[in-house]
């Protein structure tokens, strides 16, 4: 069985990369494309990690997070953030809605996985 | 091509749509609606294009992305307000933007002043000092993310981690960690950071469980384990900070160096197996710290999320049983699709249509009769046909938002280049017409706004004089309208000069001095070849090129433009575009034994001439009388020299048709076949330009028809010097 992650971008650029790798990696992915396409998304998928941006349409990373939070089902699951900004106050803020840690863009594929063993025993 | 390269090419795709959704939001808040979303998706549309640059070594798209990002986020802060003079700035901004990633993806280059201009620009908005600062920050604040960056996928196994240490060499640190209880609620897990911890080097750990509750007392969120690590490695304390990097506001964290080492070294794997499977009798001894025994601590140690991971992890496990594990899921609802392959398969169903209509013919030909269960299927067959095509048609529609979005860009170059204030209003960006269609239009839609900024709209002064707002309006619009795109380009100026226009006319020996025309034929002397009302040569509209080039480039699309004008309240110009280029609903009649067919779009009414309506004009000119009009009497097969005398027209039809210009014939040929959709062939790409004829199709009993090019007949009747005389056709 090879480890699930979900993967929240609105840029199709990133969710390719993402896809290429982490699919390189041995991970399945599933993918959506803003905060309500991730909730959807979780409605049928258990990812052991997710990794979500921050800037996005309908519903942003920080709402996506505290949603997931909330979910009894699916408070546990570790996200990471991945956005290029790198900066303390977005951080915390992303911290404060609950995720787990994050990866900075542009990420380079061995710090992503290492990222997620960082976070899930994947 | 590999896979970076095909994510590259989405990247560049992505770009063109976030440059649009740039624009598109600017200038939406430039007219008044600085709403925080449409703010959030110009910043996003920025924030984007920055981020797909980074992973791909644009550094100079990232250094302009990244000051442009800046102010953008001032504005979305509320610490800038979005002025006029600042979406200025934007807007010029988005304009280099956008030449930076077509440098990025054509390899070409935007010139360094401008670029450097716009960056300080925007630097001084956002308060920076410039481009230098900016771009140094830019690479400080995000420095190593940006060195490295060759992303070259690779595989790594997960035992890479775990075999490591054997004779631990390095410094030796004490390291403390005491998760809090929103350690664990943020879905971190203390075992994997002790995991990678002693991945750096070789490290003892135990476990500090004195501060564990009675079962009873136990609250299964709380965090109550602390760890004390022994760390020996070659890494510095920075690097054992690291691990933490994701948890350091979550615990209780301390990190010192010891003596050289001493202890022995406790099996690592051995104890996270231990904390991850639950109590295990016997604990590691220790020699100095009596009170840890780590196992029974474990499973509370692990609190809710745990277990929750664990559920996570069946379920997990169970989705993934029923899809095969590597399978990638999307969830979209959109797939992209090599055009040539869309192309091919509207080709085909050109050919099923074709041939659908043979079979029609053949069997009807036939002894079945019309309410036999063939025929009945043939008629259902030809539905169907019909909306397989429309269907493949759609996929080929595209919405006219990728030609319009470059119209604003064009509207202020030339109203810089002017002196002129103007505002594009764009309606209908959302409606939808053939690919090619599209790809077409930009020439002449380019012109059209030209024009109308640069000889429709007056200067601010003459404006003012006249009691308008100096800023002038340009709208352009698209709509359906009955099977057919149109595409309006109307401006708020002066409208059309019809003494000056009329003088240019005859001063240019266009027409007669003493000609009689009405307004509307004044209006339409603009698109006559060689006219230009510009007084100097202006270097936008320029020499040469006129209406006379859009209105042929229009024709050359199968549509028609027309203008209408009203003095001191500005100019419209609309253009009427068929959906589609390759079926066309048309008329089949028989000239001089020919088959051809007529467009459908171009015929007014058919009637049957009578002898007291037609009126010899001297030679072969013949007027009918429609009604109480006259109009010219255009023999078809004469024209196109399929006969020399001019037919008899009592015993034929005539067919009225209008004309580009509004202008209205009567076309006589022999005979009515009947109606029907054919699908366009090009003449040009499979034998060469014949005058009079605008393309061929195949029709139901497999013969070639021409179809009749409708303007081009009329004009070659009149005489009209432009056309290229008529040429005996083979046929």
């Amino acid at each position: 069985m090879s480890t699930t992650i979900l993967t929240v971008d609105d840029s199709r650029t990133m969710r390719d990369m993402l896809m290429l790798a982490l699919s390189d990696a041995g991970y399945r992915v599933v993918q959506a494309e803003d905060g309500v396409h991730g909730l959807e998304v979780l409605k049928n998928e258990m990812p052991q990690v997710v990794i979500t941006d921050i800037n996005m349409p309908r519903m942003d990373g920080f709402g996506f997070i505290e949603n997931v939070r909330k979910s009894e089902k699916h408070r546990a699951i570790p996200i990471l953030v991945l956005t290029t900004e790198s900066d303390a106050e977005k951080k915390d803020r992303a911290r404060k809605a609950g995720a787990t840690g994050w990866i900075v863009k542009p990420f380079d594929p061995v710090k992503l996985v290492n990222a997620i063993r960082r976070v899930a025993a994947a | 091509m590999d896979a970076m390269a095909a994510i590259k090419q989405t990247f560049f795709q992505e770009c063109e749509e976030q440059l649009a959704e740039l624009e598109t939001g600017l200038l939406a808040i430039e007219g008044g609606q600085s709403d925080l979303e449409t703010i959030n998706a110009v910043f996003r549309a920025v924030h984007s294009v920055k981020g797909g640059a980074g992973a791909f070594h644009l550094d100079e798209l990232v250094g302009f992305a990244h000051i442009f990002e800046t102010t953008l986020d001032h504005v979305r802060s509320g610490k800038l307000a979005p002025t006029p003079d600042l979406l200025k700035t934007m807007l010029r901004s988005a304009d280099v933007l956008a030449d930076l990633v077509r440098a990025a993806r054509d390899g070409g280059t935007v010139e360094e002043s401008r670029r450097k201009a716009l960056a300080d620009e925007l630097a001084r908005w956002s308060g920076g000092a410039g481009e230098a600062s900016a771009t140094a920050e830019s690479e400080s604040s995000e420095g190593d993310s940006l060195e490295g960056l060759n992303f070259t996928p690779i595989q790594i196994s997960l035992d890479e981690i775990e075999e490591q240490g054997e004779a631990p060499t390095g410094d030796r640190f004490k390291v403390t960690f005491k998760p809090h209880r929103g350690l664990y609620a943020k879905a971190n897990d203390a075992t994997l950071i002790l995991r990678e911890l002693s991945s750096l080097g070789s490290a003892e750990i135990e476990c500090d469980q004195s501060k564990l509750p009675k079962l009873m007392e136990l609250d299964p969120e709380e965090a109550y384990l602390i760890w004390n690590i022994t760390l020996t490695t070659d890494k510095d304390e920075q690097s054992i900070r690291e691990v933490f990097e994701f948890v350091d506001t979550d615990c209780d964290l301390t990190v010192s160096k010891l003596d050289p080492p001493g202890l022995e070294s406790i099996d690592i794997a051995a104890m996270i197996a231990a904390a991850q499977s639950g109590p295990r009798p016997e604990a590691q001894p220790d020699p100095e710290t009596p009170q840890s025994t780590l196992a029974p601590a474990a499973a509370p140690a692990a609190p809710a999320p745990s277990a929750g991971q664990d559920m996570a992890a069946k379920a997990a496990a169970a989705a993934a049983d029923k899809g095969d594990g590597n399978v990638a899921v999307t969830a979209q609802t959109t797939i992209r699709v090599d055009l040539d392959r869309v192309d091919r398969l509207a080709d085909l169903v050109g050919e099923l249509v074709i041939n659908q209509a043979m079979l029609a013919q053949r069997i009807s030909e036939g002894t079945v009769g019309r309410a036999s269960s063939a025929a009945v299927a043939l008629d259902e067959l030809e539905q169907l046909t019909r909306e397989i095509q429309e269907s493949v048609m759609a996929i080929r529609a595209q919405p006219v938002k990728s030609v319009f979005q470059r119209m604003p860009r064009l509207a202020r170059k030339v109203a810089t280049l002017t002196g002129k204030s103007v505002r594009l209003i764009m309606d209908g960006e959302g409606t939808e017409v053939d690919k090619t269609v599209i790809e077409r239009l930009t020439d002449p839609l380019t012109h059209m706004i030209r024009n109308a900024i640069d000889h429709g709209l007056e200067s601010p002064e003459k404006r003012r004089a006249a009691g308008k707002p100096e800023e002038g309006t340009v709208r352009l619009s698209a709509m359906h309208r009955s099977g057919r795109i149109v595409i309006e380009v109307a401006d708020d100026g002066a409208g059309i000069n019809r003494t000056r226009v009329r003088q240019i006319a005859v001063d240019k020996g266009l027409i007669p001095a003493d000609a009689q025309l009405t307004d509307d034929e004044v209006d339409n002397l603009i698109f006559l070849p060689g006219f230009s009302t510009a007084s100097t040569v202006s270097n936008i509209s320029g020499r040469g090129v006129g209406m006379d080039v859009v209105k042929r480039s229009v024709q050359a699309l199968g549509g028609r433009i027309s203008i209408s004008s009203n003095p001191g309240k500005g100019s419209t110009f609309a253009m009427s575009l068929p959906l589609t280029l390759a079926v066309l609903d048309g008329m089949v009649v028989t000239v001089a034994d020919q088959t051809l067919v007529v467009p459908l779009t171009a015929i007014v009414e058919t009637l049957q001439p009578k002898q007291a309506d037609v009126h010899g004009m001297g030679g072969d000119s013949r007027v009918i009388a429609i009604r109480d009009r006259f109009v010219p009497l255009v023999d078809v097969g004469q024209v196109l020299s399929y006969r020399y005398e001019a037919a008899d027209p009592m015993t034929r039809v005539a067919l009225l048709v209008e004309t580009e210009g509004g202008a209205r014939n009567a076309l006589l040929v022999d005979a009515i076949q009947g109606q029907r959709q054919v699908v366009i062939k090009s003449l040009e790409a499979n034998y060469g330009r014949v005058p009079g004829i605008a393309g061929a199709t195949i029709l139901g009993d497999g013969r070639v028809a021409l179809i009749v090019d409708v303007d081009a007949v009329v004009a070659d009747a009149r005489g009209d010097s432009y056309r290229e005389p008529s040429m005996a056709m083979a046929s």
